[in-house]
């Protein structure tokens, strides 16, 4: 082996390496969406993603070994869910005036976004284990492959169409708002939590650390509603 | 720095523990943030931990990449049921969204239009 080739096999072996790529493609992908001055299709996230994607594919790595590094990063989705704690009891004179609108709006997007799916899955002839996947499609991976699971769903599936579901949210925020003529920064990030987990709360602090708390309530509070909901509505589906 | 990373991974490690014992479908970080949000309110938020919070919360983004590679990984389970799935998750998802923000708004419409 050459020299290089010699360094390649140690580097590609070692956590270093991939998690070095992870934050060099998010800090690339943050200063294009900077650029962009934050616009909806300047997405942080896919753009980051798809620079990883590139690399991997370029040199063949799998996602087995670059999960090795980038585990660091996915492991601060644990303390960074807990630190949602601060900007709330910041902002918590805003959440207990908006107390009452905030719990009618998260029962009603909560139910529009289960029982949407599970509509138009039906209607669209997908399988009985795919609907149920796409059921619990706005909440966190965790809960959405506990439910999928629970319910005789795919769990790889479940985890696909969360994290779709949180770039779509994501990218359809803003332009969604502007056209319904809401700007309200509470209701936009209750939007964004309740619908699009975690990613649309990630877009909702881009916006405002206001639009963030309310998303990050939206997001923490579906979470169990969600659960709740999606095996009774599932069965109201008599399946 | 460290103070901080303390306290949330302290957090989340009640959290977790919680979960467990209690056996709730419930990721123990949203607890762990829970517990954390009942703490401080009573006894206000530690200068050092501010900065942190909203170090870590401004690149939320960055968190979701690796699970997000992960996802391409799975591509041809999309492909499968690809154009169905992509519909179903854009109307869904926009339509979810569009019913909270007014519903939001009819709803604090009508409070606040009943205290004034």
């Amino acid at each position: 082996m050459t020299p290089v080739e010699t360094l390649w096999v140690y580097l590609a072996e070692r956590p270093l390496l991939w998690l070095t790529v992870t934050l060099v493609a998010y800090w690339i992908a943050d200063r294009i969406a900077a650029r962009f001055g934050y616009a909806p299709l300047a997405n942080p996230v896919v753009m980051a993603t798809a620079l990883v994607v590139l690399c991997l594919q370029a040199t063949g790595t799998g996602f087995a070994t670059y999960f090795e590094g980038a585990q660091f990063v996915h492991f601060l989705l644990g303390p960074a869910t807990v630190a949602l704690a601060v900007p709330f009891v910041e902002n918590f004179h805003h959440v207990r005036r908006a107390i009452v609108p905030l719990l009618v709006a998260l029962v009603a997007g909560s139910v529009t976004a289960v029982a949407t799916a599970l509509a138009l899955g039906y209607a669209l002839g997908l399988p009985r284990d795919i609907l149920v996947t796409l059921a619990p499609k706005s909440v966190t991976t965790p809960i959405a492959m506990g439910i999928a699971s629970q319910l005789g769903g795919i769990p790889s599936l479940a985890a696909v169409l969360v994290i779709s579901t949180g770039v779509v949210g994501a990218i359809v925020l803003t332009p969604l708002m502007g056209l319904m003529k809401v700007r309200d920064e509470r209701a936009q990030g209750l939007s964004a939590g309740v619908a699009a987990h975690g990613i649309g709360t990630a877009r909702a602090f881009q916006l405002s650390p206001l639009a963030g708390t309310f998303a990050g309530l939206g997001m923490g509070l579906n979470g169990f509603l969600t659960a709740l909901l999606v095996p009774l509505l599932v069965l109201l589906l008599g399946q | 720095m460290i103070n901080a990373l303390v306290v949330l991974l302290g957090c989340q490690l009640l959290g977790e523990v919680a979960v467990r014992l209690l056996d709730v479908p419930v990721p123990g970080p949203v607890v762990g943030a829970a517990l954390l949000a009942a703490a401080l309110s009573v006894r206000g938020i530690p200068s050092f931990l501010t900065p942190v919070a909203h170090g870590i919360l401004r690149n939320l983004s960055l968190l979701f990449v690796p699970a997000a590679v992960g996802v391409v990984q799975y591509g041809p389970l999309i492909v499968e049921h690809g154009v169905s799935l992509a519909i179903i998750l854009v109307v869904s998802t926009t339509v979810a969204m569009a019913v909270t923000a007014l519903v939001f708004r009819m709803v604090a419409n009508r409070v606040s239009g009943r205290s004034e």
